[in-house]
């Protein structure tokens, strides 16, 4: 009995290694080890320009949302689990139930282009502005940083109003107000409300690598703020990149809602 | 017969080990995760789209029955990535695809493997984007 068990046990070993080895050929081409041993140069005081993208692919894009989220408020929780059906994530329905505004190309807006499907996109860096230009439905938003204030009763964008200014030489943080709520957080259907304040913070860590933070705080729909991204880190692209197009058509949509998602709910 | 057993079962444990989260507005809950098809099939239309490319085709079973089938992959930014492109599936190309089915019975699913008249293979929906 006892050598059966040792046995399974090593055999459960072996699997494991054999799964890692297996996993190691999927994942990216491994760096020579010139590369591996290349330590980035010094972060550039004050610059955030470049393509930038999420170290982990996946972790950029979030398929099941947002990793941990603060306590939903009544008001909130009632949004999440009787108004919203999304498509994954905890609270997922069926296909045919999903009424995710993305499904009709809907703009995902802010804050959720950085809570799902974060890919390549380029910083522009001007003396009074950021423009950050995404992949995902291929848009861009203005962070102004020429010292203005946050407008006091911001008429709702799909983006938001945003400005930043630089905590230090590396750090730079961007308060966003006048979101649209009727865009979700995440692809799980998580909630905000118009009155949502968002904290985006780039801490430039060295001259190849940024990290990203996203503070949340909705106190009509969350019992207090949380951190959708913790640090999350962005890696610097070869600045002949190519971003790539990722449109979302509304007849490309609805192709696909008639010729997969329909027959699939039924 | 022991060592195809051990093969079926480290194949089954090296999927569950890998398998991450599809990249879509939607889980794969619709589809049966245990099973594959393999059909002959006859390309009708190859869909370069988003939020995912689809592929439809024909394919006759054993009583001379044609059935209409629509398999998805993922975006066109992903599949570019993964080799394909908008001219990979032509109209009335002979391919060899492996399908995971809808848990419905609905002909459609998701596209594993496509293999060309030519003999390529091309990876449909795999567990990883780069």
């Amino acid at each position: 009995m006892l050598s059966q068990i040792v046995n399974s046990t090593i055999g459960g070993f072996a699997v494991l290694a054999l799964c890692v080895s297996m996993r190691a050929q999927t994942a990216p081409p491994q760096q020579p080890e010139s590369a591996k041993n290349h330590k980035a140069a010094p972060a550039p005081r004050r610059d955030l320009s470049g393509i930038w993208a999420p170290e982990d692919t996946m972790e950029g894009i979030s398929p099941r949302g947002v990793k941990t989220h603060a306590p939903f408020t009544a008001f909130g929780e009632n949004i999440a689990n009787n108004v919203y059906k999304p498509g994954d994530g905890p609270r997922r329905v069926p296909i045919g139930l999903v009424n995710d505004p993305l499904d009709s190309c809907d703009p995902a807006g802010f804050p959720r282009d950085l809570l799902f499907e974060l890919r390549p996109f380029q910083v522009v860096q001007t003396s009074s502005k950021l423009l950050l230009a995404y992949q995902y439905q291929q848009v861009w938003r203005v962070i102004w940083k020429d010292g203005r204030d946050l407008p006091k009763n911001p008429d709702s964008r799909w983006y938001g109003y945003s400005v930043g200014k630089w905590a230090d030489d590396y750090t730079f943080v961007v308060q966003t107000v006048g979101t649209d709520e009727r865009t979700w957080l995440d692809n799980a259907g998580d909630p905000h409300s118009g009155d949502m304040r968002v904290e985006e913070t780039y801490h430039r860590v060295d001259h190849d690598t940024l990290e990203l933070t996203v503070k949340i705080d909705d106190p009509k729909i969350y019992t207090e703020p949380w951190l959708a991204r913790d640090k999350m880190r962005l890696k610097l692209l070869p600045d002949n990149t190519e971003i790539m197009e990722m449109i979302c058509a509304p007849s490309e949509a609805e192709e696909y809602k008639k010729s997969m998602a329909n027959p699939l709910s039924k | 017969m022991r060592n195809k057993v051990l093969g079926v079962f480290i194949a089954a444990a090296c999927f569950l080990a890998i398998a991450v989260p599809l990249p879509a507005h939607h889980g794969a809950a619709g589809y049966d995760m245990e099973k594959q098809l393999v059909m002959k099939a006859t390309v009708t239309d190859w869909l370069w789209a988003n939020p995912h490319c689809f592929l439809r085709y024909d394919t006759t079973d054993d009583k001379g029955e044609v059935a209409h089938w629509t398999v998805e992959v993922s975006n066109p930014v992903d599949m570019t990535k993964r080799g394909w492109s908008k001219h990979s599936l032509n109209p009335g190309d002979q391919v060899t695809v492996t399908v995971r089915p809808a848990r419905n019975g609905a002909p459609i699913g998701q596209l594993l493997k496509v293999v060309l008249p030519n003999g390529q293979t091309l990876m449909g929906w795999t567990t990883t984007v780069r």
